[in-house]
């Protein structure tokens, strides 16, 4: 049969797998397709059409944005602003300092005091953030790791101030280190000791404050760092079994500890596919449902459920003609929708340059209310369930996730890969080799090396951290370090020392010392006699 | 042909932020380009950074920063980079960097700005144009 000239010219199309993409797929794309076996009804095993039955037909995912603003007060000031917009989750951003246990009078911590989100001192900052706020009203994400267990036991102790008992608190905290040592650099300890921290808030979570998700094992970081789609599932699930193995060795049961976890997954970024998004998403679900019933015995159903949030990615967007990324952002949200999300927090368009402003915040939370209520893409679950293209891919990128965990536990798993540098340097190259395509023109990015105007002179009108948080936050530390019983501080810090010595689990043991106002760095240097200071792997 | 010195490059990440992957891209694309490039890791103070610059001779500094920290860093770094007598490096800075910092980064003698979405080549090209060569 003749062919047109112009069916000849197929551009061709390979996937980030590396396989090439077809024109089209059909039912010879998916021999013996077993419906019950890879899909499932939602809310069923292997859960890969969702992990609820009804999904958004019972409850919308929860609509959050990131904030912390530089102080105490402004961020308790954003959060009843985004609570009144509608917004029905709280997320809290952390300074640099705080996250990496640093008071804001330390030496290294002045350029960093309330830039990046909050600072928090002691438990006198903690408690302005939430002051007028029920803790048993609402859900609060925190991205903390490193000094997680210290901001877990100081909401804990908020809570009980306002009457509000553990087992009532609702939320999420990141409490995942090991990303940090490959993507974001806020660790303190050496991975082994700070392992044992994120088991220890995972333990206490599972007996005192079970309705909060204690970890959130998060593949953003990973992949802003150079990971592609599929990688930033499977790192983020072989982290999360370094975790797992933790706590069982403990004597937890799967069953009891399986369920606490979560994930914090990309959509989005520089090398963005919607369909492999989709679908990576999918297949991770099916793997984790797998992986927990075949290799650690789960029966619980809770326990077989790839529960995840996403976070739409600020690394794809551009700063060149900026409001391209609203609508960037929309089709990462739906993405993140038809994926079957619980929860997303969507980069903002003016996020290359600054933190996000007010506007720019309420455009990225109206993105996502418009995609809820206005569109019908939340009225069916897995609306793409059953297309031969996004079933095939579904599959590629399971056997994919398979193959790389499998990789990772061969060469000594993912813990020494970490500590050699070996997965900081493979994913530093493959972030090389696609900005090289960025260059070259071969990778298109709207506004930057293709439809490029001469300048953009719109003007955005920018956040700005007030040059003077430094010195309030420095005057409040001050008033709190006086106000303090100091032999009760040492008291306290001692005992804290001695249990971390003892290797005994070390939540309980942070609530004296933050009642008696001790601070984080002071918490924290406590800690680093015990467990002393990574060295980073600096080979590049 | 005359021959050209080999470019010497201190990529550094100082203060607290924990973000290289732009600078170790960066990394990559000057040892592509035939410059000798040296990584100082994270959370350096700007007196270990001039240190090395010094100890390695570097002919341009790159400061890489993506937490907003920038102007008061580049201010300290400035100052030390003239109380040690390194005026003739070329200091870089790049990240996060707002359209008014840059003036004002400028302003306070960084002599290239190159905010997160800035070309590689722009970076390179820039470095060889503004680097010294012996007998200049």
């Amino acid at each position: 049969m003749a062919k047109k000239a112009s069916e000849t010219e197929v551009r061709p199309v390979v996937s980030s797998l590396g396989t090439p993409v077809k024109c089209f797929y059909g039912p010879e794309d998916l021999p013996d397709f077993d419906y019950k076996e890879k899909l499932g009804d939602p809310g069923e095993y292997p859960f890969t059409r969702g992990v609820y039955p009804t999904m958004y037909r019972s409850a919308l995912w929860t609509m959050r944005q990131y904030s912390g603003q530089s102080t105490p007060d402004s961020t308790n000031e954003r959060f009843k602003y985004l609570l009144k917009n509608g917004q029905t989750g709280l997320s809290l951003a952390f300074d640099l300092p705080t996250q990496i246990g640093l008071d804001s009078d330390m030496p290294l911590a002045e350029d960093d005091v309330g830039k990046l989100g909050v600072a928090v001192d002691s438990l006198d900052d903690f408690e302005r953030i939430f002051d007028g706020i029920a803790l048993d009203q609402i859900s609060t994400s925190f991205t903390i790791n490193a000094t997680a267990p210290i901001i877990l036991a100081m909401y804990v102790l908020v809570g009980k101030k306002q009457g509000v008992e553990p087992s009532k608190l609702r939320g999420t905290i990141q409490n995942d280190i090991l990303k940090e040592y490959i993507a974001r650099g806020t660790w303190i300890f050496p991975p082994e000791p700070s392992i044992k921290l994120v088991g220890d808030l995972v333990e206490y979570c599972n007996k005192e404050i079970p309705r909060f998700n204690a970890i959130s094992v998060s593949g953003t970081h990973i992949l802003e760092y150079g990971a592609n789609t599929m990688q930033s599932v499977a790192l983020a699930i072989s982290i999360a079994e370094v975790y797992i193995r933790e706590v069982l060795k403990r004597g937890s049961h799967i069953d009891q500890i399986a369920p606490l976890f979560s994930f914090h997954l990309p959509i989005g970024g520089r090398d963005f596919n919607f369909f492999e998004n989709i679908a990576r998403l999918r297949a991770g679900r099916r793997y984790w449902a797998r992986l927990m019933k075949e290799k650690y015995g789960a029966q619980d159903k809770r326990s077989l459920q790839f529960r995840f949030s996403t976070g739409g990615m600020g690394g794809g967007l551009t700063a060149e003609q900026p409001l391209n990324n609203i609508v960037r952002a929309t089709i990462y949200a739906m993405a993140a929708v038809f994926s079957g999300t619980r929860s997303l927090n969507l980069a903002c368009y003016d996020e290359v340059y600054a933190i996000p402003s007010d506007l720019a915040i309420r455009t990225s939370l109206r993105v996502q209310q418009i995609l809820a209520f206005e569109t019908g893409v939340a009225d069916v679950v897995d609306p793409l369930g059953g297309s031969y293209y996004v079933e095939k891919l579904t599959d590629e990128m399971e056997a994919k996730i398979a193959e790389t965990i499998a990789d990772i536990d061969k060469d000594g798993g993912i813990v020494k890969m970490i500590e050699s540098g070996a997965i900081q340097r493979e994913l530093a190259r493959q972030s090389y080799a696609i900005q090289k395509k960025i260059s070259s023109g071969e990778k298109v990015l709207v506004g930057v090396n293709k439809f490029r105007v001469k300048e953009e002179e719109r003007d955005l009108e920018i956040y700005k951290t007030d040059p003077e948080t430094i010195n309030r936050q420095l005057q409040r530390l001050k008033a709190v370090k006086a106000g303090r019983d100091r032999e009760k501080v040492a008291g306290a810090l001692q005992r804290l020392e001695a249990a971390a010595g003892r290797g005994d689990n070390l939540i309980p043991y942070l609530f004296e010392p933050l009642t008696q106002k001790a601070t984080v760095g002071e918490i924290i240097d406590t800690l680093k006699k015990v467990y002393g200071t990574f060295k980073e792997p600096t080979t590049v | 042909m005359e021959t050209k010195k080999t470019i010497r490059v201190l990529i550094a990440k100082i203060g607290l932020d924990g973000h290289d992957v732009g600078a170790k891209v960066l990394i990559f694309w000057l040892r592509d380009q035939g410059m000798e490039v040296i990584y100082t890791g994270l959370r350096q103070s700007v007196e270990q950074v001039v240190e090395v610059a010094i100890q390695e001779a570097v002919d341009v500094i790159g400061v890489s920063i993506l937490s907003g920290s920038h102007v008061s860093i580049a201010r300290r770094l400035i100052q030390r980079i003239r109380e040690r007598e390194l005026d003739d490096v070329l200091l870089l800075f790049g990240g996060t960097i707002p359209k008014d910092d840059i003036a004002v980064l400028k302003q306070i003698g960084v002599r290239g700005v190159f905010p997160s979405h800035a070309k590689l080549e722009e970076i390179s090209t820039f470095i060889k144009e503004n680097v010294k060569q012996p007998g200049e």
